[in-house]
């Protein structure tokens, strides 16, 4: 009872004639992962921004928000894509679903990167700051914030990544994304293992885990070039 | 002119870092506050551009409440120069210069033309103006701490301990060359340091403050030297008071003893002939003393040319405009007992010995002892 396949083998090497026999099916899982691991981490730095300050300014908020974020963290990702609908009053099955699910994630993880990258600016440098005449505003915007870059982007790093691997776990139930590449694989397995949809989901995955990894690296060189000319003495 | 009326910066648990601190720093002239540790002379400081808030008493900066103003507004009017010096990492030195000046709506290309004026001001290369703080040395790092203050062209700057944490021959350097620059520019400055001996050198007046936040004396340095108004003030401002004391007088009539003097690159054998005592001056060939020759010593009979490493060169160097202090030393230092004096232009003048400056000494009016 195999199903007709253009690639018959079930090597797990050809996955690359896989992905060419379903290039369309497959670029548009590929481009819904995209958007839906990027856009929870943009939402979320976008909340966490102020939380963390207030967790920053207000040092005994600090401890109670972070407990809080690790127990966000610690919620399955499955069941809070299954929560989610309810609880926002959407269909189940609805595209938002994946995206607000991961955004609370995102925010979870990164409440603690913005608070420590303020807290990693220098108390001299803040101290100057205010004593030139600096707002609060100002100060956060063109002083705090562009010093506190290189911990929050190694934050984002690790948000982006593990959104690529959380948002393939919201294909097995059966949202548009790579996801849908393991379900297919799981049940072309039978009888006997099928693997090359597995292995290109596993691939893809990676390789879009990587390219937003050095996004994020390249962003973060570009708005940093102080580090680098202190690196390169 | 920034004046204290009674403030005391008491804290919620009833620490009081400021007690009832009356006192004024004249315009364009540097106070210090000075004192040991927990003696409020930061938190002073820090009232006056508001950063911290007193629980009583006023600051008036040039007859105004310092209180009236909004605070960003009026630091923005306030130089500020820190230990570290606090530079933003991620900006040029220049930008770290031309920041207040933007933060008043300066356009970018006006402050920086301004913040080159200043670089050159405080002794750093136009070519500094690209790099980042942490390319450069904690001293040079300073610098760009003092230019930045100064590029709003405020006319109060405070300075909380901007020295302290440069090593001892930078340190010198800085002081020497803020010095030079305040009798340029004149500003009123509030100098916090620990350091009685800085407080000494670059005080117009200072305040010692002892822990509670109470002013100690207020005074001059020379008069701080010479008349502590109690046990804290004398053992703060340390031991030697009466020797250091001599750094502020002026001499005046130095009577100086003739001292013939060999030229560099000469022959050894034409030194004994105007030798004393077994030691004769070297001097180069602008008369500037470089050092002592030894004739008994093994190494100069051995050596045809004078050269600069036969040279004692334990000695100090004294101007003949100098004070007590450096002519004296010059004396204590030399190795045949003649102190060197120069004149203006760093020519040989003559010698004198330790006993002739303290004999010149008795002869003073006893200033440094009759002041009080």
């Amino acid at each position: 009872m195999k199903v007709a396949d253009p690639v018959a083998s079930s090597s797990p090497w050809h996955f690359w004639a896989y992905f060419n026999a379903h290039l369309h099916q497959d670029l548009t899982w590929l481009w819904d992962h995209v958007w839906l691991s990027a856009l929870p981490v943009a939402v979320g730095l976008v909340i966490a921004l102020p939380l963390g300050w207030l967790a920053h300014r207000y040092r005994w908020i600090y401890p109670p928000m972070l407990s809080i974020a690790g127990l966000l963290y610690t919620i399955p990702s499955i069941a809070l894509f299954v929560l989610v609908p309810p609880i926002f009053g959407l269909k189940a099955l609805d595209p938002l679903q994946v995206p607000i699910a991961l955004s609370v994630y995102s925010v979870a993880l990164l409440v603690r990167v913005v608070a420590d990258g303020l807290a990693s600016v220098p108390d001299d440098v803040v101290q100057a700051a205010t004593a030139m005449g600096f707002g609060p505003f100002t100060r956060l915007v063109k002083v705090e914030l562009p010093i506190a870059v290189p911990v929050i982007s190694a934050g984002l790093r690790v948000a982006t990544v593990s959104n690529v691997s959380m948002v393939a776990i919201a294909g097995t139930i059966g949202l548009s994304n790579l996801g849908q590449l393991f379900t297919t694989g799981f049940q072309l397995s039978s009888p006997t293992a099928y693997y090359p949809p597995i292995v290109l989901g596993i691939v893809l995955c990676v390789a879009l885990a990587l390219a937003f990894d050095l996004t994020i690296v390249l962003a973060n060189r570009f708005l940093t070039p102080w580090r680098r000319a202190v690196q390169g003495r | 002119m920034i004046r204290f009326e009674s403030v005391t910066k008491e804290y919620p648990d009833g620490t009081v870092a400021v007690d009832d601190l009356s006192l004024t720093a004249p315009s364009g002239k540097i106070t210090v506050f000075v004192g040991p540790s927990g003696c409020g002379k930061t938190t002073s400081l820090r009232m006056i551009n508001r950063m911290i808030e007193p629980t009583s008493g006023r600051i008036w900066i040039d007859d105004r409440d310092h209180s009236t103003a909004a605070p960003a507004e009026l630091r923005r009017g306030i130089g500020y120069v820190i230990q570290h010096a606090g530079l933003f990492p991620h900006r040029t030195i220049i930008d770290n210069v031309a920041t207040v000046p933007m933060l008043l709506g300066q356009s970018r290309r006006e402050a920086r033309v301004k913040a080159l004026e200043l670089l050159e001001r405080v002794g750093l290369p136009a070519s500094f103006a690209k790099r980042y703080p942490a390319q450069l040395s904690g001293g040079q790092q300073q610098r760009v701490g003092v230019a930045r203050a100064l590029a709003a062209d405020p006319p109060v700057m405070l300075m909380d301990e901007p020295f302290s944490a440069v090593d001892p021959v930078v340190r010198e350097q800085l002081q020497n060359e803020f010095l030079r620059l305040q009798s340029e520019i004149g500003k009123t400055i509030v100098f916090v340091t620990h350091d009685i001996d800085e407080a000494i050198k670059l005080g117009d007046q200072v305040a010692v403050l002892r822990v509670g936040g109470r002013l100690a004396q207020m005074a001059t340095p020379a008069e701080l030297l010479s008349n502590p108004v109690d046990d804290f003030v004398a053992g703060f401002v340390g031991r030697d008071r009466g020797y250091r004391a001599l750094g502020f007088e002026m001499v005046h009539g130095l009577q100086l003893d003739p001292e013939a003097a060999i030229s560099i690159g000469t022959a050894v054998s034409g030194a004994a002939a105007v030798a004393r005592d077994g030691w004769v001056l070297v001097v180069d060939d602008q008369q500037s003393p470089q050092g002592w020759l030894a004739l008994n010593d093994d190494v100069t009979r051995a050596a045809q040319q004078i050269t600069p490493a036969l040279l004692h060169r334990g000695g100090t160097v004294s101007s003949i405009n100098g004070t007590f202090r450096s002519v004296l030393d010059a004396a204590l230092s030399s190795p045949t007992g003649r102190g060197v004096i120069v004149d203006e232009h760093g020519r040989l003048a003559g010698t004198i010995t330790a006993a002739n400056v303290v004999r010149l000494l008795e002869q003073q009016p006893a200033a440094h002892v009759a002041r009080s």
